[in-house]
């Protein structure tokens, strides 16, 4: 039996940067084969009527495994219980850009995997209308079914072979459903790999055996970027369960290899124990320098002169001077890590030059070209297999862990599973950067912000901005004030900085929108009303940014939390912020409860969000925002602290997540609009800092402009 | 050789006796519904039930459990209380990321195998050990009460 194999691809989605390529190839069999036929690399349809749809992108826990095949599932006209979700492999060449970042992956694939369902749709109605000798517009497509006027029908399974071998159709004539009528678009709909989860099988990236496996561990510096100048091997290959001990060299890229020593067992346990018997001597002088209290006060030095004016709108040093009320504030943000609950990992087998990697990561494809570079391979001769990610939150953006099991993998000469420890984990982030600010505003008579500057000192990697670390506007207060300034400078650093959920937004939010609740309250104004207030500027919308949108979640989000009306018991606050961030409009109000000794707890939030005209899956979608605001709430308990060039946090005992007793109850509104659908897993973070401490200032008077925000720097601003 | 018994049946394991559970669990058994976050009984995603208390599997030496009833994640859909729980956990959609819900699952069991109706205290207790770095703790929370028959709302702070 011959396959004739043919690979098409539909341009869809052109834009200015560029066209968006989605793979629509499809193997086709001959007519009378009964074997299953692949309808499309993204839908298969079996001819017993079995629909598979491929998730394209890596599944972290945003619940894309399950929305973008409801994409494809609604424009294909199939029952949403007959889809089989299955993992696509990593082939960008086929399935586009497969990555889970940026809040990007409905943003970008909304319209494109419509298409790719309608257009598996139409060639079914295609081969309906062949078999038939009927035209398009006689048929009508339901539950998986194409039906002719005429009554006569047809299942998905039984058009399968036939419409395998039609011709694709043209993007450009394929007409998407009208939303009134979606019937899995806009209904919640269940993780597809829950009901594995709950029974505790073996999906997650650390679940990946292979035989013969070994297991490791891999034992880098103590301090960042220091190099190894020798080590002694003996005494750990000695103790039981070892199977080998080397050294690797590393290769200067702070994404990939660095020095270390690979430990090799038969058991990650074994390996993890015989660590204690290694005394390496690593050339820690890099490090000497490197501490959080000297940022901090090289920091200040840096905000008490000008910076790199990044962005400037008027003469805001003018209009500061003809301020009614003017008004300074430093604020600070902490290094923070990413603590993704399950380690960094990744299993490596590599035969001669054939390498396959099966790994919880956000870029498989960054991660495939890394292990061709790190084992100086040819890319086609590295597999990457996406395996699901026990939490991402932009850490497995990175694949060092690849470029390490690879090398490992080799030099051990058997497949290995390499496993960080939670120390390692802590000890080797890209950790999201610090930074200092200075904000000056000013207010005019009838309280308006008339002037605004900022200043932010960030790190830098050499010359550069620090990976992640940039300052920046997000287009609020460059659109509502008459004048306005962004300025930025810089601290060398060696710690690796990176993408944490809502980078940059995640502590600019902070700084910036309890900057703003210290003018509403200095402008004697509410800060829901100031905020509309300066929203209604008339110059106020433009860019990226619609001030009538964040208008609308503000107003949302005020009268879902009884803003200003509810009755507070002695000790409470509420606090109000809103942010634009990864395209998303975002207004929070928090409830907090603050005792006397300064320790706090956030009752409530209410959050009013706008992502566009469609939620995808609105279960899943409460769940983002609710996720996304604890996360923000328990980052603000958090601090990474660089000594000697080193992180001196080393597992969760010092570096608190938010359990259970502190998880406040969420409340979600999405405020529809028109804009096309975006994304949801960043976006409702940022505001939620801002808002908490907000309402600690409003239930106890303290202003805390530094995190984290711990009882003692509120008993300290109590006592100013 | 150490002899334990894993979801009723018994086992034989030719590890020291300081060899810690949950990596026998996971490397010499291939059971690898529990889960390793922490290594220092931090995080909770390596909980399993012995003697029907749940304990962190990673900071458990096997030598300490021999001759215990040790249940893991892969058994619970074998009792009441585990069906019950994994029902609800998908009928609230509870699972993001997915890493900590065995954990969290096994703590639940133990709570209601102990209280069949916790209230908001008692679940804030017996499920402060166990991490959720996605914080699906309202939907945690509510599904503990759905599989106690229980109205799903958070009254700690009316």
């Amino acid at each position: 039996m011959t396959t004739v194999s043919r690979r098409l691809f539909l341009q869809i989605g052109a834009g200015a940067t560029g066209a968006l390529v989605v793979g629509f190839a499809w193997r086709a069999a001959a007519p009378a084969d009964t074997r299953p036929l692949l309808l499309g690399n993204y839908v298969s349809i079996d001819i017993d009527g079995t629909v598979t749809v491929r998730a394209p992108n890596p599944e972290i826990g945003q619940g894309v495994k399950t929305s973008l095949p409801m994409l494809i599932a609604e424009e294909l006209d199939v029952d949403w219980d007959r889809v089989r979700v299955e993992m696509a492999p990593n082939d960008p060449t086929r399935f586009g850009q497969q990555d889970a970042g940026g809040s990007m992956s409905i943003h970008r694939n909304y319209t494109a995997l419509r298409q790719v369902g309608a257009a598996a749709r139409w060639m079914l109605v295609d081969a309906a209308a062949r078999r038939l000798q009927a035209s398009h517009g006689e048929f009508r497509t339901a539950h998986g079914r194409v039906h002719h006027s005429s009554g006569q029908s047809f299942d998905y399974g039984e058009l399968a072979a036939a419409a395998s071998l039609l011709q694709l159709p043209d993007p450009k004539s394929l007409v998407l459903k009208d939303p009134a009528k979606f019937s899995i678009i806009g209904t919640s709909r269940r993780g597809v790999d829950s009901p594995r989860i709950v029974r505790g099988e073996p999906i997650f990236g650390i679940d990946m055996t292979l035989p013969d496996m070994a297991y490791a561990v891999y034992v880098k510096a103590p301090v960042f970027g220091a190099r190894l100048l020798r080590c002694e091997l003996a005494a750990a290959r000695a103790e039981r369960g070892i199977i080998d001990v080397f050294t690797l060299k590393g290769q200067g890229d702070r994404h990939g290899l660095q020095d270390g020593i690979a430990i090799i067992a038969s058991s990650w346990w074994y390996a993890q124990a015989a660590r204690a018997k290694l005394e390496p001597l690593w050339d820690t002088d890099i490090g000497v320098g490197h501490d959080s209290t000297r940022y901090r006060e090289e920091a200040h030095s840096l905000l008490a002169k000008p910076g790199t004016v990044l962005e400037e709108k008027g003469d805001v040093e003018a209009a500061l001077a003809q301020a009614a009320q003017r008004l300074t504030a430093d604020y600070e943000v902490p290094f923070l890590a990413h603590a993704t609950l399950e380690p960094q990992n990744c299993t490596a087998r590599v035969k001669g030059d054939s390498v396959e990697i099966w790994a919880p990561t956000q870029t498989p494809e960054e991660g495939r070209q890394l292990v061709a570079r790190t084992l100086g391979v040819a890319p086609d001769s590295v597999i990457v297999h996406m395996r699901r990610a026990g939490g991402g939150f932009g850490r497995r953006l990175e694949n060092d862990y690849m470029a390490e099991a690879a090398s490992i993998a080799r030099h051990a000469g058997v497949p290995i599973k390499l496993v960080w420890s939670r120390e390692d984990d802590f000890a080797h982030d890209f950790y999201r950067a610090a930074s200092y600010h200075r904000l000056r505003a000013g207010l005019d008579k009838k309280g308006r912000v008339s002037a605004f500057a900022a200043h932010g000192v960030t790190f830098a990697h050499g010359s550069e901005v620090a990976q992640a670390a940039g300052i920046e506007g997000n287009g609020f207060e460059s659109r509502v004030v008459p004048a306005s300034r962004l300025e930025q400078s810089l601290i060398p650093t060696i710690v690796p900085t990176g993408y944490l959920r809502a980078p940059v937004s995640n502590g600019l939010a902070f700084v910036r929108e309890c900057f703003w609740d210290e003018l509403a309250l200095a402008a004697n104004m509410d800060p829901v009303a100031f905020r509309l207030a300066a929203l209604s500027n008339g110059s106020s919308s433009g860019g990226s940014f619609d001030a009538a949108r964040m208008r609308a979640v503000l107003e949302a989000v005020a009268l879902r939390s009884n803003w200003a009306k509810a009755r507070l018991a002695k000790g409470q606050g509420m606090g109000v912020a809103c942010y634009f961030s990864h395209s998303g409009y975002f207004a929070e109000v928090v409830r907090v409860r603050v005792d006397a000794d300064g320790h706090w707890q956030v009752l409530n939030v209410w959050v009013a969000g706008d992502i566009g005209s469609q939620i995808v899956n609105p279960l899943a979608a409460r769940a983002q925002v609710e996720g996304a605001v604890m996360d923000g709430i328990g980052s603000m308990r958090a601090e990474i602290t660089v000594v000697n060039g080193a992180a001196i946090q080393t597992n969760f005992d010092g570096f608190p997540l938010l359990r259970m007793p502190e998880a406040p109850v969420v409340d979600v509104e999405f405020v529809m609009s028109a804009a096309a659908p975006t994304g949801l897993g960043e976006p409702a973070l940022p505001p939620v800092l801002p808002a908490v401490a907000n309402a600690i200032h409003a239930a106890c008077g303290a202003r805390v402009r530094q995190l984290p925000l711990t009882a003692e720097r509120i008993q300290a601003a109590r006592r100013g | 050789m150490i002899s334990l018994v894993i979801n009723g049946a018994p086992r034989s394991l030719d590890v020291p006796e300081d060899f810690p559970l949950l990596w026998a669990l996971r490397d010499i058994l291939g059971m690898m519904g529990t889960k390793f976050g922490c290594g220092i009984a931090q995080c909770g995603a390596c909980t399993v039930h012995v003697d029907g208390v749940a304990v962190r599997a990673c900071i458990t030496e096997v030598g300490s459990v021999a001759g215990s009833k040790i249940t893991t994640i892969e058994a619970m859909a074998d009792t009441p209380i585990g069906t019950a729980l994994q029902s609800a956990w998908l009928e609230l959609d509870v699972v993001q990321c997915g890493y900590c819900q065995a954990g969290q699952i096994m703590s639940a069991g133990a709570l209601l195998a102990e209280n069949p109706a916790p209230d908001d205290a008692a679940i804030d207790a017996a499920m402060e050990g166990n991490i959720c770095r996605c914080a699906t703790y309202q939907r945690i929370r509510a599904a503990i009460k759905l599989a106690s028959r229980q109205p799903q709302a958070d009254r700690r702070h009316q």
